[in-house]
């Protein structure tokens, strides 16, 4: 045996206890660290476990449907799924970043200029990547769990907006929620990527159409995978919303609007509740309930026709000879000029040493309140303004409801213009000129109105000087009334005036000869004209022909019937046309009326049975007009 | 008759504590497999158990003293099958560490460890003087340092310093000069850092240690495996989720949680109470072994059961140390409580070594 075996050798006893020390001392330092780890931080390391396992999926709650005044469904809701990528991973998305766009048909810039823009946000916060999935996306999806789990599906309730752009800028739209709207709600009462209403009723009743998001929490195991539900927290619903419109007449103000740029409001003067609002040219909410593109988004803006605008109450023109009714009451309430006022109408006249033209050149003789109301009188209106002065008017045209917001239950309402001298120190410094309140009596110059402002108005006067708050949910409350006293004598004569309008061969006869034909002259349709130069006279009178061509007129129609306790009033306004009011405008208000009585008579309406060819019915409504064009103010 | 009697004879304690530590390995073997489609590793576990068992009766019955006069014959052996192994060897998980014996892929590495306490074991013993000289160091760093760089190439971090405690603590009971361990550590400082520097580490195992430094960086990298083992841990409290009822271990959270992170997958489930207990059973352990140690009838055998000592110390440590976050992700396995066969077996066969100096105890 060799040398290095023997008992002789003695064993190093210190070192060996030495060494059970440092062993001991080992397990010390081990159990330290398990007790940090699982006594001190154990709460701690619980959560992150429970974050682990546990996986939030919000169930989106259903936004409450939009139904018309008669409970027909024109907004409401189908079923989708949106994929969702979870960004915590950037490595991950990278790499994973080819098999995701051809998986699911996504260009690879779009993706990225996605992450760019999300780089931001919190990283928990995934990004939408395709919001709403085709049945090969869900396949895709599902059959990539294992390795791909970073994207994960989550089911949506969408809009359904109506076809045609129904009613589309009441109903407005929805979107994600902006990173302002979620700067402003503190983060407690959206999250991004919440679906929020942008625009019209769907921003405005936000509040109501918006349900409680429910929550899925489901146990994931490592790769992601759901192994089973933890428990559902049930989303509410959003409460539907029931509107004043009908549907019917809502269909037929847009089939009379078709091909025009212009907008038609008709409410009930008896209360307010508005029965059609329509304004062209439209967009379709449904580009916006998914997810809109940049390029469609900058198209609608850029649209020189601005497409997004809701011209019944954005559209802020001035009212031309509409006016003259606001100023009728303003002559005859402040007997100034005195009722029985009579002028001797050639055509033109002079005032303060400024040559002023009738619209018509031929004259209209000895005209008194009523022919001038009947037959739009520019000269007999010329003269009642320059003795009513601009206070009297723009305190009438105050008080009569223009100049201020009506309060219609829609974001974005325009207040329109009513000029005084304060108003012309104020924004042009220097003194209102006395041959400003000339034009100002015919409706032009620094005055606009909107066209619900405008229905509101005459509305109001028909109804004796009460004017409600117009509205479009149905029990909307409480329904704001201005009471503004107009002696009986002065309704009278105003309504007998825009009665004559229509029926006593006025400047709206052709809305008479509608009614005509469907023997519905018997309503006593009232109304007004108006037309409006879209440029002043002198800047007209620098074009040339052919440029003077290419600028329309904006011409209105107001009318309202009965005579006496109207209970429909409707405003037509069409932007940019060659035609003035009597031919471009009277015949849409005429024709809507037309389909109000119908319905109300319970005929079926006919307008709705051409539904076939509207477009064609729109020109040939255009092109009869033109034929039989006569200058109508 | 009085010897023989006498080789019959094991350490049943040491025994009893291995068998003990095995029993909770298998416990969490199943609990960390059987809902899944590993299910049923216990009972393999269970085979690599009684093979090495086998083997350790067999060890334990070999003359030591034989095997020490091998020890050139088996340290040259070894080399050799490093150097198949990297040649030739089965590629797992992207490192050749396993070559094929008996339909079997044997880890290599795992016998040089083996051989490599036989070998330090006979070259400590043959030291006559009280203090090792700076040539005696040198010896021994490059019969460690050989096998070490082999098992690097292939590459195996872990287990090529799983090798250098038994060098440190031979030379520490051998009686190392003050002066020359801090020149020793010194040097360790220095090849560390340029280990770090140079190209001698592959990316994983650069990104593995640092991960180790700040594994918060990258949650689902490197790092991510350490995270999910802390929150394992921590999540486990006091008492633990319970048998099986471990959620990060159950729904494969914790990574590789039935082998390199078992006693992750046990903190959660039995809490620090099952920790501390299976801690202890380690302690014991080791504290058995140096009892085996100084009980020893000479040297060699003390270094013998001291150099097995020092490799479960440092495999308990380092692995332990991982599963809590203050130690690099190494692949080093728990010993006697990680699923596989290879290091199962060492450890057995690593404890017939133990009993055989153990029998010899009386014998002069």
């Amino acid at each position: 045996m060799a040398n290095w075996i023997g008992g002789d050798q003695k064993l190093p006893q210190g070192r060996l206890i030495l060494v059970s020390y440092v062993v001991v001392l080992e397990f010390i330092l081990l159990l330290i660290g398990f007790w940090k780890l699982q006594i001190v931080q154990s709460g701690h390391f619980a959560d992150l476990a429970e974050k682990n396992r546990i996986r939030s999926i919000p169930i989106i709650a259903p936004r409450g449907k939009i139904l018309d005044r008669y409970g027909r469904v024109i907004v409401d809701n189908y079923p989708s799924f949106s994929i969702l990528l979870l960004r915590d991973d950037p490595v991950q998305i990278k790499k994973d970043l080819p098999q995701i766009t051809s998986g699911l048909n996504v260009t690879a810039e779009d993706l990225n200029q996605q992450l760019l823009e999300a780089r931001d946000e919190p990283k928990f916060q995934p990004i939408i990547v395709k919001p709403e999935a085709t049945d090969a996306d869900l396949a895709f999806v599902e059959s990539h769990r294992a390795d791909l789990p970073e994207l994960e599906l989550m089911m949506v309730q969408r809009r359904k907006y109506p076809p045609n752009d129904f009613l589309a800028h009441v109903i407005g739209y929805v979107g994600e929620v902006s990173p302002e709207q979620l700067e402003q709600s503190g983060g407690d009462r959206y999250k991004p990527g919440d679906i929020v209403g942008k625009a019209g009723l769907e921003r405005e009743y936000n509040d109501i159409l918006t349900g409680t998001d429910g929550m899925r929490r489901v146990i994931v195991n490592s790769i992601g995978k759901p192994v089973r539900t933890l428990d559902d927290t049930e989303p509410i619903p959003g409460k539907p919303i029931q509107l004043t419109i009908d549907a019917d007449l809502q269909e037929v103000a847009e089939r009379e609007l078709a091909g025009t740029i212009g907008a038609m409001v008709a409410i009930n003067p008896q209360n307010g509740e508005v029965l059609a609002m329509a304004s062209r040219p439209a967009f379709d909410a449904n580009d916006f309930s998914v997810r809109i593109s940049r390029k469609e988004w900058t198209d609608l803006n850029d649209n020189p026709n601005k497409p997004l605008l809701n011209r019944a109450i954005q559209a802020q023109l001035a009212p031309g000879s509409v006016f003259k009714i606001l100023e009728s009451v303003a002559m005859l309430e402040s007997g100034t000029p005195p009722p029985d006022f009579h002028v001797f109408c050639p055509g033109y006249g002079v005032f303060y040493g400024q040559v002023r033209h009738d619209w018509d050149p031929k004259g209209h003789g000895e005209v008194s309140l009523h022919n001038a109301i009947v037959h739009s009188c520019d000269i007999f209106f010329y003269n009642v303004g320059e003795r009513l002065g601009i206070d009297k008017i723009s305190y009438y045209a105050s008080s009569l409801g223009l100049g201020a917001r009506t309060g219609v239950d829609l974001p974005s309402e325009e207040p329109g213009l009513v000029p005084s001298q304060e108003w012309e120190e104020r924004v042009y410094h220097h003194k209102w000129y006395p041959g400003s309140t000339i034009s100002l009596a015919i409706g032009q110059g620094p005055i606009d109105a909107t066209p619900i402002q405008l229905v509101r108005s005459v509305a109001g006067i028909a109804m004796g000087g009460v004017f409600y708050q117009p509205h479009l949910l149905k029990d909307f409350s409480p329904v704001k009334v201005v009471r503004f006293a107009i002696s009986p004598g002065t309704v009278d004569q105003v309504t007998d005036g825009m009665y004559g309008v229509v029926n006593e061969g006025g400047t709206g006869v052709f809305a008479y000869d509608v009614l005509k034909q469907a023997k519905l002259q018997d309503i006593q349709f009232c109304g007004k004209t108006g037309t409006a130069q879209t440029i002043s006279n002198k800047g007209l009178l620098r074009l040339t022909a052919a440029e003077r061509h290419s600028f329309g007129y904006n011409t209105w129609f107001v009318g309202f019937a009965p005579r006496r306790n109207p209970e429909i009033a409707v405003a037509v306004l069409v932007q940019d046309t060659h035609l003035e009011a009597g031919g471009a405008a009277a015949p849409l208000a005429a024709r809507f009326m037309k389909a109000y009585y119908e319905k109300k008579l319970g005929q079926p309406i006919q307008e709705l049975q051409a539904k076939a060819a509207p477009s064609k019915a729109a020109s040939q409504t255009q092109e009869a007009a033109a034929a039989s064009a006569a200058r109508d103010q | 008759m009085r010897e023989r009697e006498r080789s019959f004879e094991l350490d049943w304690w040491l025994l009893f504590i291995v068998m003990a530590i095995c029993s909770v390995g298998l416990m969490e073997i199943y609990s960390a497999t059987h809902n899944g489609p590993l299910h049923g590793m216990q009972w393999k576990q269970l085979v690599w158990i009684g093979i090495g068992f086998a083997g350790m009766l067999v060890l334990s019955r070999i003359d030591y003293g034989g095997l020490l006069d091998q020890s050139l014959l088996l340290y040259l052996l070894s080399l050799g099958a490093l150097a198949v192994a990297l040649v030739v060897g089965n590629k797992h998980f992207g490192a050749r560490r396993w070559i094929a014996i008996w339909g079997f892929d044997l880890q290599v590495s795992e016998l040089v460890k083996l051989i490599i306490i036989i070998v330090l074991a006979r070259y400590f013993s043959e030291l006559r003087t009280e203090r090792l000289t700076l040539a005696d160091l040198f010896k021994i760093g490059l019969l460690v340092g050989v096998p070490a760089g082999l098992i690097l190439l292939q590459p195996d971090l872990g287990t090529a310093m799983v090798l250098v405690p038994v060098a440190i603590a031979g030379a520490f009971l051998a009686g190392i000069d003050w002066k020359h361990a801090v020149g020793v550590l010194a040097l360790g400082a220095v090849v560390a850092v340029v280990g770090w520097n140079g190209h001698f580490l592959k990316p994983y195992q650069k990104q593995r240690l640092a991960t180790f430094l700040n594994p918060e960086n990258s949650p689902r990298g490197a790092g991510y495996q350490i995270l999910q083992s802390e929150i394992a841990v921590g999540s486990g409290g006091f008492w633990g989720t319970g048998f099986s009822k471990g959620s990060q271990n159950q729904l494969g959270f914790v990574p590789v949680r039935y082998s390199d992170f078992i006693l992750a997958a046990l903190a959660e489930e039995q809490g620090f109470f099952g920790v501390l207990i299976t801690l202890l059973l380690y302690l014991a352990l080791l504290l058995r072994l140096v009892d085996n140690a100084q009980k020893a009838k000479d040297r060699a055998g003390m270094f013998l059961v001291m150099g097995v000592a020092a490799i479960f110390a440092f495999q308990v440590l380092v692995n332990a140390g991982m599963v809590i976050g203050y130690m690099p992700v190494t692949g080093i396995p728990l010993p006697f409580m990680s699923y596989g066969g290879s290091s199962t077996i060492f450890g057995f066969l690593a404890l017939g070594l133990v009993m055989n100096v153990r029998t010899k105890r009386f014998v002069n």
